[in-house]
């Protein structure tokens, strides 16, 4: 099962000539992914790794039957992709593109109110249901299919802990990366509410940083909504200064708020466990396993 | 990215925003022109940094005369000023701020922020002015009034006249201080502003509504848009080894200790800076150099750290996802290479740590690298405590 994507979603490519999203939709068609078409303004008729190219995402819609899109457009017109393809009534859309300005997006989730699509990201390494679909840059070969969901704001780390998930035997159902920005599609309660309803899905990786207080929310949202899937957690930015952002737009603690302390504090006060370090993701993972008592139903690979 | 009060000013003026006359001044002379120019009784001379908490700090001076005015001005002009906000260190003051001093009734705070929970513009509003927002928020939180924005309208009259009265302004103040709102959200938005903070927001004696400090930070994703804003940047403000890094198309943060790391992702190294800690290391920097650097670019990383004698260790963590694990350890090697004088040695140990795609093709090409100093390490972990120790005995010798 995994949540929002699997290997029936039907996936444009928005920007599929540029390098990265040719490089990229190759990777996700090796790992099974149903991409149907890629939009360019000006080179339909063209193909890319014989996926047939539409000058717009409607086009695409009309000709293919799409319902999901992933986004490789450069920053100052990335926004517009979005609003695009939120037009089109897509049901899932997932931005990769970094520096999209805070404003445009304050805009597009203006614009999304009321409308069905989801949006993931911006500035994301996207969604990957294991050995289903994957909408991004995620590599594919680190995962395995199991039942723990992997929700984080970060790429590396994302991978980094699915690495140590997979070394440590415990499959994925989906690994969904939601993005280093501050204002974005998809939260951690989102992202969260979607485990909550996937049966497949029986624990949850939770990966955050400083900035904002969507951990801290989720932590409360978890003791309220979600007491029998067990949570593990890790914090990045434990050394962070103040007013310092820290590669991501949205890492930066402001007004004494968004400490790694405040986030680690909050999640162990409903009961989550929080890796020290980035080295003992998988371990705390495995420990909150056993503690709940589904380590060996876990334990896929 | 941060510009001075003067300067944040000069835009606000710029969109119909009330503030003080005022003049920047980089000279004693300079300052005592500017006050004549003014021609008030009173005149303030500010220190113009980039950081808060400058009055409590002694950088913000009432002079009574144009010659008092270049007193105060030849002791700040030059002077280091420790504030709250610039950390031990403090910053030097090379410019001022000359401007007309104003009669001061009542103050007040007003500033636009983006919510991330709303992914709004929100206006708060209160009448603790002067105080920092923050302490007003933790201690007393109901005197802070918000508006949410909608993006698609604006900041509604309506709601600029509400926070007007839930201040309590006068009556006869109440349109001048919605006009500056409406202005000052008019800025927020048509610059890309992240922060429009108006603190103190003062009321005077003769019913005027005035932004008597102004701080505008801008998103530096939109400054592409703002090439006007892009030329207000002080270089004397920022470190210089960040300046270098962002020049280099590098996220870079000097965080001030010997223990340097350079790795591919920004989650991944905030926490190689925690893991690094969590050895009992002090980390130099934070330092993501993407995953598809060319040799020259992770020289110039290397250079960056080991400017100034800073790193006396440096550690790679690299997870190789979609990037190959060999392509990262020739680039390495080649910007080895390209740093060290004979072509085989690096000044300081390196540390690396290899995961991922072609992990161990990655590894056999460190394995067999002429340049001395360089060291695998088969875990994070073990890369971790390696390259801390390393660099605590590099210094007991």
């Amino acid at each position: 099962m995994g949540i929002l994507v699997n290997k029936d979603t039907k996936v444009i490519v928005q920007g599929i000539t540029g390098k990265a999203a040719t490089f990229h939709t190759k990777q996700m068609l090796e790992y099974g992914t149903k991409i149907v078409a890629g939009v360019t303004p000006g080179k339909a008729g063209q193909t890319v790794e014989g996926v047939p190219v539409f000058n717009t995402v409607r086009d695409a819609v009309e000709a293919t039957g799409a319902n999901a899109s992933v986004i490789y457009v450069p920053a100052r017109f990335a926004a517009d992709s979005i609003l695009e393809a939120v037009d089109a009534e897509l049901d899932v859309v997932v931005c990769i593109t970094e520096h999209i300005p805070v404003q445009d997006m304050v805009k597009v989730r203006r614009y999304m109110e009321g409308k069905k699509t989801r949006l993931i990201g911006p500035n994301c390494p996207g969604i990957l249901t294991a050995d289903e679909a994957k909408l991004g840059i995620i590599p594919g070969y680190i995962h395995r299919k199991g039942h723990v969901g992997v929700i984080s704001r970060s790429g590396t780390l994302t991978y980094e802990a699915t690495f140590q998930l997979t070394a440590a035997g415990i499959g994925q159902t989906t690994a969904i990366g939601i993005g280093g920005d501050p204002i974005k599609g998809t939260d951690f309660i989102d992202a969260l509410a979607l485990f909550k309803d996937d049966p497949d899905t029986l624990a949850v990786l939770m990966i955050g940083e400083i900035g904002g207080t969507a951990e801290e929310d989720a932590a409360k949202w978890i003791a309220e909504n979600m007491p029998d899937k067990p949570v593990a957690a890790f914090i990045s930015g434990r050394q962070a200064p103040p007013g310092k952002r820290m590669g991501h737009a949205g890492a930066i603690i402001s007004g004494g708020k968004g400490t790694a302390a405040d986030k680690i504090k909050a999640l162990n006060a409903v009961g989550i466990e929080v890796a020290d370090t980035v080295a003992h993701i998988g371990e705390t993972v495995v420990k909150t396993l056993k503690k709940a008592g589904i380590y060996e139903q876990c334990h896929t690979c | 990215m941060n510009i001075h009060e003067y300067q944040s000013k000069a835009i606000l003026k710029s969109y119909g925003v009330n503030v003080p006359e005022g003049y920047p001044a980089f000279s004693v002379e300079e300052a005592v022109e500017n006050a004549k120019k003014l021609g008030t009784p009173v005149v303030v001379v500010k220190a113009q940094i980039h950081a808060g908490g400058r009055g409590k700090a002694g950088g913000v001076k009432i002079a009574h005369s144009p010659e008092e005015a270049g007193v105060f001005a030849k002791e700040l002009l030059g002077k280091t000023l420790v504030t709250k906000q610039t950390g031990p260190a403090g910053k030097v003051v090379n410019r001022l701020l000359i401007e007309a001093g104003s009669n001061i009734k009542k103050e007040y705070y007003l500033s636009f922020v983006l919510d991330r929970k709303t992914a709004r513009v929100v206006m708060m509003g209160s009448e603790e002015g002067g105080m920092e927002i923050e302490k007003v928020a933790a201690e007393m939180p109901e005197k802070i009034l918000k508006e949410t924005i909608d993006p698609a309208i604006g900041l509604a009259a309506f709601q600029a006249t509400r926070m007007a009265y839930g201040l309590h302004l006068p009556k006869e103040a109440v349109r001048k201080a919605t006009k500056l709102m409406s202005c000052l959200y008019q800025a927020f938005v048509g610059k890309d502003c992240s922060l429009a903070e108006i603190n103190p927001l003062v009321l005077t004696e003769e019913g005027d509504v005035i932004a008597l400090d102004a701080k505008l930070n801008f998103d530096d994703s939109a400054l592409f848009r703002h090439p006007d804003i892009e030329e207000l940047r002080d270089v004397t403000e920022e470190d210089p080894k960040e300046l270098a890094a962002a020049k280099e198309g590098l996220n870079y943060v000097n965080l001030g200790g010997d223990v340097a790391c350079m790795v591919n992702g920004a989650g991944l190294a905030m926490a190689t800076v925690d893991i690094i800690k969590y050895y009992g290391g002090e980390p130099a920097n934070f330092l993501d150099v993407g995953g598809d650097s060319t040799p020259e670019k992770i020289a110039a990383a290397f250079r960056i750290m080991l400017d100034g004698g800073q790193a006396k260790g440096i550690f790679v963590n690299i997870f190789g996802g979609i990037n190959k694990c060999d392509l990262v350890a020739e680039g390495i090697v080649e910007a080895a290479k390209i740093i060290s004088p004979d072509g085989k040695s690096l000044p300081v140990p390196v540390v690396v740590r290899l995961e991922g795609t072609n992990v161990e093709r990655g590894r056999e090409i460190l394995k067999n690298t002429p340049i001395e100093n360089v060291i695998m390490a088969p875990t994070m972990e073990g890369g971790a405590e390696t390259i801390v120790k390393l660099v605590k005995e590099a210094e007991q010798a």
